[in-house]
């Protein structure tokens, strides 16, 4: 029976390793082999190499094909001194992975040459539990968590488009949802806004959307703005937030919005509703078309479709609203393509999706000009009758 | 013809129809024709010189015509064609 230095001794004769300098030289100054750190939650939690893949020496064999898909990628395992980065890169041979090392030294030696290491976000064990269905996602692991928990997200309108967007993004974890909206529920909005209650009636609802987030999910603030957006208010309000979802109910809001999201550079995913069709696209700055892009624009108020008499189907909100959440997640977790260059359109009588493409105007009297230089536009609210 | 996509703002001058076909080389005969067919759409879609509003888009199989050819791009038969009006409604 052999011992287990002599197996060790085995293993290690029969894998390549590499120095913590050469390490450092491929996988983290030119972003070669995807570097993996096989140890255990705790030791990760201590610091871990930058841009390491985070699988635990037990979960190895399970996980490894969901982080590294090709069996001929190279790849780096680390562990905290060596020794269990060893036995992994002989299970990843075994795998089929045909070009694996394994750190000499481990973490151990990579922290006393006095290299660069980062600190993961802690989650609480509450947290990994109400966030495990994300955390097991690949695209998301507790790293996505992480960028959702530290991301800061405006709902514009706790109405049809805001009820089901902000209800996605708390119990997605988004840590701060600020929600825009002057009013108060109505029995009218029931029949959609389903952020609200019978017993809510009167109340503003920024109050309600805060009452109904927080007991979803009490780890996310919720930050209420009982306000309309105007030239004056509407800069300082966007500053804090990193993605914005418009769900307002008026063409000066969206307009305004626009205007001011270019001048700060921030993602705006847009939507909008009328009776059985939604349009959803996203906006991000410098990288594709704006809402002027694609309505240069808004119309004048015989034109506009006569809001008194619009109507919606309440689940259409829902619907598109929802549409709204998943793409402000992807821009946050930096995940899959964005709609941003496409126009989606849902017929719900039809139950049809179209995508039409949206191309960014060079000569855009907004967005192609520098960002400070826009001036922002109080149109006159011309339709203030909410549907 | 063209599978012309009728937005629901202005599906009152379709007798509520989503999808009307009508004839057309190009987009300025399309749109001739599709007032022809149902008076009093044209005047919500293209202005008093002819030219498409602001706050509308034309797509000839998914691509806006601004970036083509504008009211000659042409249309080919089966081509869908999307009006897509701005809408604001979020509540």
């Amino acid at each position: 029976m052999a011992t287990f230095s002599e197996v060790l001794a085995r293993v290690k004769s029969e894998i390549r390793e590499v120095s913590v300098d050469e390490t450092k030289q491929q996988a983290v100054d030119t972003s070669g082999p995807v570097l993996i750190d096989v140890r255990e939650r705790d030791e990760f939690e201590q610091g871990y190499i930058p841009g390491a893949q985070w699988i635990p020496r037990g979960f190895l064999e399970l996980k490894v094909e969901d982080a590294v898909s090709d069996r001929d990628q190279e790849v780096i395992v680390y562990c905290a001194g060596g020794t269990r980065s060893a036995l992994a890169a002989k299970a990843l041979a075994e795998l089929g992975y045909t070009r694996v090392s394994s750190m000499a030294g481990g973490f151990r030696a990579w922290k006393n040459a006095g290299f660069p290491f980062e600190r993961p976000r802690v989650m609480s064990a509450d947290q990994i539990k109400r966030y495990s269905r994300h955390i097991m996602l690949p695209e998301v692991g507790e790293a996505g968590q992480g960028k959702l928990l530290d991301a800061k997200v405006l709902c514009l309108g706790a109405g049809g488009l805001g009820s089901p967007s902000s209800l996605y993004l708390a119990a997605a974890g988004v840590g701060t949802i600020g929600m825009v909206d002057d009013d108060v529920v109505d029995e009218s909005n029931l029949q959609r806004q389903v952020i609200h209650n019978t017993e809510r009636l009167g109340m503003p609802k920024v109050e309600s959307a805060r009452m109904t987030l927080q007991a979803l999910n009490p780890d996310v603030e919720i930050v209420p703005h009982r306000t309309r957006l105007t030239s004056e208010n509407i800069l300082d309000i966007l500053e804090g937030y990193d993605v914005i979802v418009d769900g307002a109910d008026n063409f000066p809001t969206r307009y305004l919005l626009n205007d001011a999201a270019l001048k700060l550079g921030k993602p705006v995913v847009h939507a909008s509703i009328y009776r059985f069709e939604g349009q959803v696209t996203a906006f991000l700055p410098d990288q594709g078309p704006c809402y002027r892009c694609l309505y240069p624009d808004p119309p004048p108020p015989g034109m506009a479709p006569s809001c008194q008499d619009a109507g919606v189907l309440g689940v259409l909100p829902g619907i598109v609203g929802s549409l709204q959440a998943a793409e402000a997640l992807k821009i946050i977790l930096g995940i899959g393509d964005s709609l941003s260059g496409r126009l989606l359109v849902y017929d719900a009588l039809r139950t049809k999706f179209r995508t039409l493409k949206l191309r960014k105007d060079p000569d855009c009297r907004v967005c192609s000009k520098p960002h400070d230089s826009i001036e922002l536009i109080d149109y006159e609210a011309f339709c203030s009758i909410g549907g | 013809m063209a599978t012309v996509h009728i937005p629901p703002a202005l599906r009152k001058y379709t007798q509520g129809k989503e999808e009307v076909s009508v004839d057309g080389g190009n987009v300025r005969d399309l749109l001739g024709n599709l007032e022809s067919n149902y008076p009093g759409i044209g005047e919500r879609i293209v202005d008093d010189s002819g030219a498409v509003r602001r706050f509308v888009n034309v797509f000839v199989a998914d691509e806006d015509i601004r970036f083509m050819d504008n009211l000659d791009t042409s249309v080919k038969d089966g081509d869908e064609v999307s009006i897509v009006p701005a809408i604001a409604g979020g509540r």
